[in-house]
């Protein structure tokens, strides 16, 4: 995701790594690291809003809601295809985050955050409401169940086309802009920088990867889109993990990822707190603890560390 | 971003006399929504009975507004974790109960855990992060509330736990109109609480202490305040409050589950942005405000029920912040490039 071309050494070995790991890793770390993937596209889409706009978004995890239900419930009626399930999720997602967008625009900082943590909380409740189109607390059954190899294979493959979209985007004049929004509004208008257009494309363009990581995350749970599943956790562990990526890094992003898909499950073996619900309070206590040792999340970990190397 | 710092002079001139006040278009708003409900109750049991249940629960919803404004206030981070805190003092006081005290011994105990567990915490991981950025902040409240949430199904589990109620579940009638004791004990806890809060602000050094610390830290250095501790303070007595409002939420939802206070939280932002995010006294009534009106809407627009409240207060939050983002009380913030 930087400006430059991310070396293309460490793209070549993460798609071999990413390629080779089917097979060589039992069922249920290729569940694992599929869930790896899903996470990878949703931090990669709020990095895009958090890192380059510098507008923070605790509702994300609303987005992912709604691809997913988009995926399930066009399963469910028409027994679409899924892959294009995945690309109507991007679709809906990205118009509904422009709308969004478009209040985002006039706030800032914590009324932002205010604004969409109660997003996050709100939209889970619609289906209990309108409960024979959304299926209530019951959820919504898609017709097709997936594998966790193809799970895998579609995560890590939406995550390379939107890894290379994100770059193709953010590479020239428009990451540039947005960059410039995010250290100063004022100074970025006054060089011509439209902030209504750029600020809610940001928002838009975050809100269908998030789509997307929705459709893989409804997959995941056995083509199961249910409210509980949406909660508002989601949201956070979406925010922690773009925060916790740090800025413009390839190997920062996937950091992120990997923190908030795999800790909860591997903490779940950690003795004495070792049952399901232990493994909040090891994730929480992770999140302080990172935020407190690591300002600038692990991409500023790697530069220093990239620092030492060369000095 | 720094929002200018409006001179002494300028404070002065702006705080007019007792007739000036009355012609605040705001207050004339305010007092317009308050007659509106009086009519309103005269003339109907049923909206009597929504808008009373509406204050019990506006009044913690101000509550724990009042909470988040304080600790906003003093070091302008949200803590998104003050409804979990409150959750979690909560299930403090339910074990206290288990072990047999009675339910004011097991309130005022809880209370001073409450404030221990707030000092403790600014002082741990907020402190070192509140002076970085608005995300840093946001991302350490938003682990503590996951850390919150976990520490407390560790200990007691999901299950559904059932308090004492304090007020019984008797109620009187004033002229055709159910009340329950409940609601009416709700409201005058939550302003009891509220008023001696004000109190200590206003006529005590320590409270001068913390409001000049909140207001102008360096100044406040300047003459020998304490600034940092005078923080800490603030965010022990936010947990205070927000551990008011959780008990007093408990028994208006029949039981206790560790997700007691995230849909009120929701209620409390809506709350304490349409008190202007820095004015106490906003929240306290942004609180009740929100309460009547959510409780009202539910009771009777039909297509909207008891499930699309939280879209509601959503859109509520929207409506403000795009109409008056300065909420009712609150100064336009000017930024300074």
């Amino acid at each position: 995701m930087s400006t430059r071309l991310p070396a293309l050494g460490s793209l070549v070995v993460v798609a071999a790594v990413l390629s080779a790991l089917p097979f060589t890793l039992s069922d249920y770390h290729v569940a694992l690291a599929a869930q790896v993937g899903i996470f990878f596209v949703g931090v990669l889409g709020l990095n895009i809003l958090t890192g380059y706009s510098g507008q923070i978004s605790i509702g994300h995890g609303a987005f992912m809601a709604i691809g997913g239900y988009t995926t399930a419930i066009m399963s469910r009626d028409h027994h679409t295809n899924l892959v294009l399930t995945m690309v109507m999720a991007f679709a809906i997602c990205f118009a509904l985050g422009l709308i969004l967008g478009l209040p985002a625009l006039r706030l800032s900082g914590v009324y932002l955050a205010l604004l969409t943590f109660a997003l996050a909380v709100s939209v889970p409740q619609l289906p209990l409401q309108y409960s024979t189109f959304l299926g209530g607390s019951g959820g919504v059954q898609s017709s097709t169940t997936v594998s966790n190899v193809w799970l895998y294979a579609a995560a890590w493959t939406c995550s390379a086309i939107l890894f290379a979209l994100a770059w193709l985007v953010l590479r020239g004049r428009t990451g540039r802009a947005l960059r410039a929004v995010r250290d100063s509004e004022i100074a970025a208008t006054a060089s011509g920088v439209s902030l209504p257009l750029y600020k809610t494309f940001a928002f838009g363009i975050s809100a269908a990867y998030a789509g997307v990581a929705g459709s893989l995350f409804v997959l995941a749970t056995n083509g199961f889109a249910q409210p509980t599943e949406f909660s508002v956790t989601l949201s956070l562990q979406l925010l922690i993990g773009a925060a916790v990526a740090g800025l413009g890094s390839l190997w920062g992003v996937l950091a992120g990822a990997a923190f908030v898909g795999l800790l909860p499950q591997v903490s779940t073996s950690v003795p004495v707190i070792g049952s399901a619900h232990g493994r909040d309070v090891v994730f929480g206590a992770m999140v302080v603890l990172v935020m407190l040792v690591l300002p600038g999340g692990f991409a500023g970990l790697f530069d220093r560390l990239r620092a030492l190397g060369r000095a | 971003m720094a929002s200018v710092e409006s001179s002494p002079l300028n404070e002065l001139r702006g705080r007019s006399g007792p007739l000036g006040a009355a012609l605040d278009p705001v207050v004339l708003l305010l007092v317009a929504a308050a007659i509106a409900l009086l009519v309103g109750c005269l003339r109907s049991a049923f909206f009597a009975q929504l808008t009373v249940e509406g204050l019990g629960l506006g009044a913690v919803y101000g509550g724990l507004a009042l909470a988040l404004v304080l600790v906003y206030r003093a070091t302008h981070v949200i803590n998104f974790a003050q409804g979990e805190l409150a959750m979690a003092t909560t299930y403090v006081a339910y074990q206290l109960m288990q072990w047999g005290f009675s339910y004011w011994e097991a309130f005022v105990a809880t209370l001073a855990i409450a404030f221990v567990l707030g000092t403790v915490l600014q002082l741990a991981v907020i402190r070192p992060v509140q002076h970085r950025s608005v995300i840093a902040a946001v991302i350490v409240t938003v682990g503590l509330f996951i850390l919150i949430d976990g520490v407390v199904n560790w200990i007691w589990g999901g299950n559904f736990k059932f308090m004492r109620s304090p007020f019984g579940t008797a109620s009187f009638r004033v002229g055709g109109v159910t009340i329950q004791h409940l609601y009416v004990g709700m409201i005058g806890v939550v302003l009891a609480c509220v008023v001696l809060v004000w109190a200590l602000f206003r006529f005590t050094k320590l409270g001068l202490g913390m409001r000049a610390a909140a207001l102008r830290p360096a100044a406040a250095a300047f003459v020998g305040v304490r600034v940092e501790w005078m923080l800490t303070l603030g965010w022990g007595l936010a947990a205070v409050l927000g551990a008011v409002a959780g008990l007093m939420a408990e028994p208006s939802q029949l039981f206790l589950t560790p997700t007691l206070m995230q849909q009120i939280l929701v209620y409390a932002f809506a709350a304490a942005v349409l008190g202007g995010l820095e004015s106490p006294a906003g929240a306290v009534v942004g609180g009740l405000a929100i309460g009547v009106f959510l409780t009202l809407v539910v009771g009777y627009v039909s297509a909207i029920g008891a499930e699309l409240q939280l879209p509601v207060a959503f859109a509520v939050l929207l409506a403000i912040l795009l109409v008056k983002p300065s909420g009712l009380f609150g100064k336009r913030e000017v930024k300074r490039v």
